[in-house]
């Protein structure tokens, strides 16, 4: 602001006076732009949201939930999908989680201060800028062609768990951290060994932040349409996966993970890439759903990292 | 050991009497472990320390096969095509009877897309985040910080839907030969889609400038406006520029928004205005088909996605030779 002349010989008190209302000036007017624009962004985005609720509206019903795709457009329904995305949630929760936790764990608790673990932080950071779609390769390189898995449920899971594990990492290790040191070093001072400490202590202490990640990492998971389809799912199915659940002993089936499958998101691609109108409000009806269900799971974790925060006291 | 076996094995062993208090000798005190005990805990800790670092390393090897399995690949689709014409041929028609496999329509349209979602983008999201940052009372930072964060949630093909339904429909008004899938709409809605990432981090950026440089700042009689432009984004630039180096990686991956807005079909122009398909755009393309696994179209959307990491790691180097230089110390 050239309105502070810092090099005058002499400051003529008018001069000055000016330049200040001028700055007050520019200040008022930056504060009511900044406002004006952050709300102008924020209200394009619900108003793009809130008409995608009204497009799907009319084909909300419970024919919706339990129709299978199909070339009529007022008879197609989600059944496949939602099947489809929650058995490959399934897969991805209990292949990422684990790992991750198992991961973040290394990380914090047992890692010593070298190159080595470096390479592994690193790697982490690195992994969660790697574009999604690029997983999908990675997949279709790997899990479909190398390990024969197909383009089966199994290789969907793995692939989305894959793609957030660095989430979950980050947000393990995050809540791992701010485990006060304190908490340790009594724990060893009783003769804990390093995993007692882990177990008893530090993982109770951390479970808020740890099912936050967790639930971040699958609502990132179940909107992600990319990597799925680049290993390829099938966009039109009328049938289900094999049930995990039997009549007759063992009473749980792994067949399912071999199955083809389809996703939420899968399914509205598919139905958004065609002409018909019609389509697009089931387009709009699935993208509503899937919208809901990662802003309820976000709304969960927000929760969840509130109510863990409030029960712990040091 | 002898003392413990030499008791009946229903007692516990807490009740057991000691018989003298002296906790020296183990042959009158029975220790709660035994030294075998104590071992096994050892060895217990020694295998799950093993098992979290395979857990760990599974990083590492992601990595080392993403690169890989793009290497060996894209060799294979370079055994087919020389590199110089696939670096200068201007079409991109792996899949007809005239196969051209010039790579240049399809970075054009990436680069298109992501100019246009970046002139969005920067702008918008660097303002809103010095107005939450310097000016926005603490009421409304902490009710519009959980919503940016919400946001960044948002599933892509959503965005998609908004781009094709939403928003071409009116940029035809005010463009009326607008295509129905021009690159226009998708790079605006992939835009609008970063905003929060970029105004989530650079706020964050801002915030760790330490409070005396501002206080510093006011005392010389500044204002927060001319604080907040001299004094903490330079004091934040380190930051700035890693939210705009994530900002570009995320439109340059983009995939849903430009395969659902931007058509598929490969066009060599940087005219926003027009149809054209992006590298992410052609992966999913052949992906939708059913291409044998080996056959050189399968093998080129290795090559287009090796293209990809190399353009994002382009990038991500910038990002960090411009991080490191302009690092404040505080």
């Amino acid at each position: 602001m050239s309105g502070t002349s810092m090099t005058a010989p002499y400051l003529d008190p008018k001069h000055v006076r000016e330049g200040l209302s001028r700055r007050k000036l520019l200040d008022q007017v930056f504060v009511i732009v900044g406002l004006i624009v952050m709300l102008a962004c924020l209200a394009i985005l619900a108003v793009l949201f809130i008409d995608l609720v009204i497009d799907g509206s009319e084909r909300f019903s419970w024919d919706f939930f339990t129709n299978f795709a199909s070339r009529r457009a007022e008879r197609a329904g989600i059944l496949a999908a939602w099947v489809g995305t929650s058995l490959i949630m399934i897969v991805t929760a209990l292949c990422a989680v684990p790992v991750g936790v198992a991961a973040a764990i290394y990380l914090e608790e047992y890692a010593p201060k070298n190159w080595f673990t470096a390479i592994i932080e690193i790697n982490v950071t690195n992994l969660a800028g790697v574009p999604s779609i690029v997983y999908g390769l990675l997949a279709l390189g790997l899990f479909v062609y190398q390990f024969n898995l197909g383009q089966s449920i199994a290789a969907a899971g793995l692939t989305l768990a894959l793609l957030i594990l660095p989430i979950v990492i980050v947000a393990t290790r995050e809540a791992i951290r701010a485990v006060p040191n304190a908490i340790r070093e009594a724990a060893y001072g009783l003769g804990a060994t390093r995993w007692e400490v882990t177990k008893d202590h530090v993982l109770p202490y951390s479970t808020g932040g740890i099912l936050t990640g967790m639930i971040l990492g699958l609502s990132r998971a179940i909107g992600e349409t990319a990597p799925i389809i680049t290993i390829g799912a099938l966009s039109f199915i009328a049938f289900l996966p094999e049930s995990p659940f039997k009549s007759e002993f063992p009473f749980i089936s792994f067949g399912w993970l071999d199955d083809p499958f389809t996703a939420m998101p899968i399914q509205m691609f598919n139905w958004v890439s065609r002409p018909d109108p019609a389509f697009q409000a089931n387009a709009a009806a699935a993208g509503a759903i899937l919208l809901g269900m990662t802003l309820l799971m976000n709304g969960v974790a927000i929760w969840i990292r509130y109510r863990f925060r409030k029960k712990i006291n040091w | 050991m002898r003392a413990r076996e030499a008791r009946p094995r229903a007692a516990p062993r807490y009740v057991s009497e000691p018989k003298k208090p002296s906790l020296l000798s183990d042959t009158d005190f029975t220790p709660v472990l035994s030294r075998s005990a104590l071992r096994y805990r050892k060895m217990r800790d020694r295998v799950i320390e093993l098992l979290l670092l395979a857990a760990g390393l599974i990083a590492v090897f992601t990595t080392l096969a993403i690169v890989a399995i793009l290497l060996i690949e894209s060799s294979a689709f370079f055994k087919h095509v020389s590199i110089v014409e696939f670096l200068t041929d201007t079409m991109w028609t792996p899949l007809f009877a005239d196969a051209h496999y010039g790579i240049l329509p399809l970075v054009a349209g990436t680069l298109t897309t992501t100019v246009v979602a970046l002139l969005v983008a920067v702008p918008i999201g660097t303002l809103i985040a010095i107005y939450l940052s310097e000016f926005a009372p603490t009421k409304v930072r902490e009710t519009v910080k959980p919503i940016l964060e919400l946001l960044g949630a948002v599933p892509t093909v959503v965005y998609g839907y908004f781009a094709l339904t939403m928003v071409t429909p009116a940029l035809q008004r005010l463009i009326p030969d607008l295509p129905g899938f021009n690159m226009l709409s998708a790079g605006l809605v992939i835009g609008l889609m970063i905003v929060p990432y970029v105004s989530s981090l650079s706020e964050d950026a801002m915030r760790s400038v330490p409070r005396y440089m501002r206080e510093g700042s006011y005392a010389m009689g500044a204002t927060r406006l001319q604080t907040a432009l001299h004094v903490v984004v330079p004091g934040a630039f380190s930051g700035l520029a890693a939210a705009f180096i994530l900002g570009i990686s995320r439109a340059v991956g983009e995939t849903m928004v430009v395969a659902i807005a931007a058509g598929m079909q490969p066009n060599f122009t940087f005219d926003p205005r027009e149809p054209a398909a992006t590298i992410t755009a052609y992966i999913v393309q052949v992906s939708l088909g059913d291409l044998p696994h080996g056959s050189i179209g399968y093998q080129s959307i290795f090559a287009a996605g090796l293209v990809l990491m190399l353009m994002t790691l382009v990038f991500n180097v910038i990002g960090y030779s411009l991080t490191r230089r302009f690092r404040e110390a505080y």
